[in-house]
């Protein structure tokens, strides 16, 4: 219990990604499967930023000649993250085109009722 | 350092630079462009297997201006050669075989925008071929699943979108648990190249410290690409995806992207996690499991479907599961195994769905079995094909399908223990069967039809030049080789898992 509170910032990442991985699997909107998966994907992003974070020391940004990275935290994490974040845009606009063209479709976003719909039609191909 | 040691970096810029291109070439010009690079690819891989086969050792290649372990960098042994060049003949070949259904599936003016996607297929394959660092495989995996999900949508018919939906989550979960797995390696060993992870995971796993995380770690990686792969029981998006798309892109999503998942799984067994630490065995052993399980469960499924593409989607499910058994059982002859199942399949699935396409052209454009009756003889060269991929599939000798089930007999038999023989059991079971599904399905097929042919309801595409002969000679070549000389393709793989680690 106390490694849990000393790592706080390590298992608020990991119940947020729970719950967006959960979100994900489970609920039958798009749009709320796609809310999962951007807390799932922001829970490991503030994993990554706290394991670069070091205690009293500065943003890794050069100022007055102090070359010393002692006194700097570490910047291949944020890098990490920036980079994670531009995939996350990319799949975030993918899936939202996808459910614009199947409510245009389907007139719901319910992918229980989209699969029932699409029975029905007996769209096999 | 030689001219050859550039050629796996230039494959990845080269399919990148090509999908720029294409994206404002006019369709004819993109597909001509497209079947150019993928060629020029092949040629890359060729000598780069050679070079790496004649020195008998890896190569790095730095990128950047800066040494291990900062830079990023990208490593090639024969392995990866190997695999690079069983990806780029296999697009190459899908490509040319579906030109003719891409042209009617697709809208005129995004055709390019088809062969965009499909280079950048080839650009996250060739990566997740040669990459030596653990987050660039993450991105790759990325732009893989987004192209995929391009391809399969691109066809505005059916429920194609909905086929897309429900690939894309699944892909999303598996993406998930791989990015937190690959943090959790940076966390525990400060490193993203392969190598210096390695060193650190040893030094763990021989002091004994942080052994709950490594495993987590591990079952999180290893999962979320067996789930990317479509392992039981996560291959319900597969009947849909692969029997919705245009073949071409069937042929790819089966033959090609669940293989670049599973080629970077085992390169994390070998280079990351190291096969025999005792958090790998664990993740191995439960692989192995779910592996099985497929194998009986794919077939069941296969052999109740009534339709043709539901039914070579259902064998996909059970021929991962081969793979992951091979994986499972681990060692030399298990990796060899797997890794010989992976190319086979990539080979035989993708003539089992194109020659499928032209089967149900031939019957009026039905999938149904009871309508493909007497299909091989309305269209000759297709229902050859799609036999020659049958009998592989089911392991008639001389062909890829018998090699491949021989050395997973071989890797069963290798310790003589109790879940040896169960494999074995598993594997008998599963030859039947695939002969009763496959066998069946060729029996049909050849069957003459009692009633008149039906009239094709199917609209023929106005160019009438059809390369798919061309990509049914490459396949069947392939699977001919696999089949005759699987020694020469064995000691490749062997050679190339000696220095993959």
């Amino acid at each position: 219990m106390g490694n849990l509170l000393y790592n706080y910032e390590e298992a608020t990442a990991l119940i947020l990604f729970s719950i967006g991985f959960v979100t994900l699997l489970f609920h039958r909107n798009m749009i709320r499967k796609l809310i999962g998966m951007n807390i799932m994907d922001s829970g490991i992003y503030l994993f990554l930023a706290s394991m670069g974070y070091i205690y009293d020391r500065r943003a890794p940004i050069v100022e007055g000649g102090d070359t010393n990275p002692v006194n700097y935290i570490n910047p291949v994490p944020a890098s990490l993250v920036l980079t994670g974040i531009v995939v996350s845009v990319s799949v975030t606009a993918v899936m939202l085109s996808l459910a614009v063209r199947l409510y245009e479709r389907y007139h719901t976003l319910n992918l229980d009722e989209i699969y029932a719909m699409s029975r029905r039609r007996a769209e096999h191909r | 350092m030689s001219f050859i040691e550039n050629l796996p970096f230039l494959s990845v810029v080269l399919f990148l630079f090509a999908a720029v291109v294409c994206s404002v070439l006019k369709p004819k010009a993109a597909r001509i462009f497209t079947t150019a690079v993928e060629a020029v690819v092949i040629a890359f891989s060729v000598a780069t297997l050679l070079y790496t086969r004649g020195t008998g050792t890896f190569f790095r290649y730095n990128m950047g201006h800066f040494d291990a372990p900062w830079s990023n960098q990208l490593r090639a042994g024969v392995l990866d050669a190997l695999a690079a060049f069983t990806f780029s003949s296999v697009l190459l070949l899908s490509h040319i075989g579906g030109i003719r259904y891409a042209k009617i599936d697709i809208e005129p003016k995004k055709q390019n925008s088809y062969c965009t996607l499909l280079n950048l297929i080839g650009a996250a394959l060739m990566a997740l071929s040669y990459t030596n660092d653990l987050f660039t495989g993450y991105v790759f995996l990325e732009i893989l699943t987004l192209s995929s999900c391009g391809i399969l949508v691109i066809r505005r018919q059916g429920r194609t979108t909905l086929s897309a939906a429900r690939y894309m989550v699944i892909n999303l979960l598996g993406s998930g648990l791989f990015l937190l797995g690959v943090s959790l390696f940076y966390g525990t060993t400060g490193h993203l190249l392969m190598e210096y992870i390695k060193t650190g995971v040893e030094t763990l796993d021989a002091t004994g410290e942080y052994q709950i995380p490594l495993t987590v770690t591990i079952g999180l990686v290893s999962s979320g690409l067996a789930i990317k792969a479509g392992l039981f029981p996560f291959h319900t998006w597969m009947p849909d995806t692969y029997g919705t798309a245009t073949p071409t892109s069937s042929a790819v999503l089966s033959g090609i992207v669940s293989k670049g998942y599973i080629f970077l799984l085992i390169k994390i067994m070998y280079r990351v996690a190291g096969t025999g630490t005792v958090a790998m065995t664990a993740a191995r052993h439960i692989l192995y499991v779910f592996g099985m399980a497929g194998i009986i469960m794919g077939s069941f499924w296969a052999i109740k479907s009534k339709y043709l593409n539901r039914m070579i989607a259902y064998s996909s499910a059970a021929q991962i599961g081969y793979i992951f058994v091979g994986i499972g059982l681990g060692g030399e002859a298990g990796f060899r195994a797997a890794m010989f199942q992976l190319i086979a399949h990539a080979f035989t699935k993708p003539l089992l769905f194109l020659a499928g396409a032209r089967l149900s052209e031939s019957s009026g454009d039905s999938l149904l079995f009871s309508d493909l009756q007497g299909a091989a003889h309305r269209n000759r060269a297709a229902g050859a094909a799609f036999a020659v991929g049958a009998f592989s599939m089911v392991g008639i000798p001389t062909l890829a399908g018998f090699s491949t089930k021989l050395y997973f007999a071989v890797a069963a038999i290798e310790h003589g223990t109790l879940v040896d023989f169960a494999t074995l059991g598993v594997l008998a079971v599963s030859t039947l069967l695939n002969a009763l599904y496959f066998m069946r399905t060729v029996i049909r097929i050849y069957t003459p039809s009692p009633a008149p042919t039906p009239l094709p309801t199917f609209e023929p595409s106005p160019d009438k030049s059809d390369p798919g002969l061309v990509c049914a000679v490459g396949f069947a070549a392939g699977i001919l080789f696999l089949g005759l000389f699987p020694g020469t393709v064995s000691s490749l793989i062997i050679s190339g898992l000696s220095m993959f680690g």
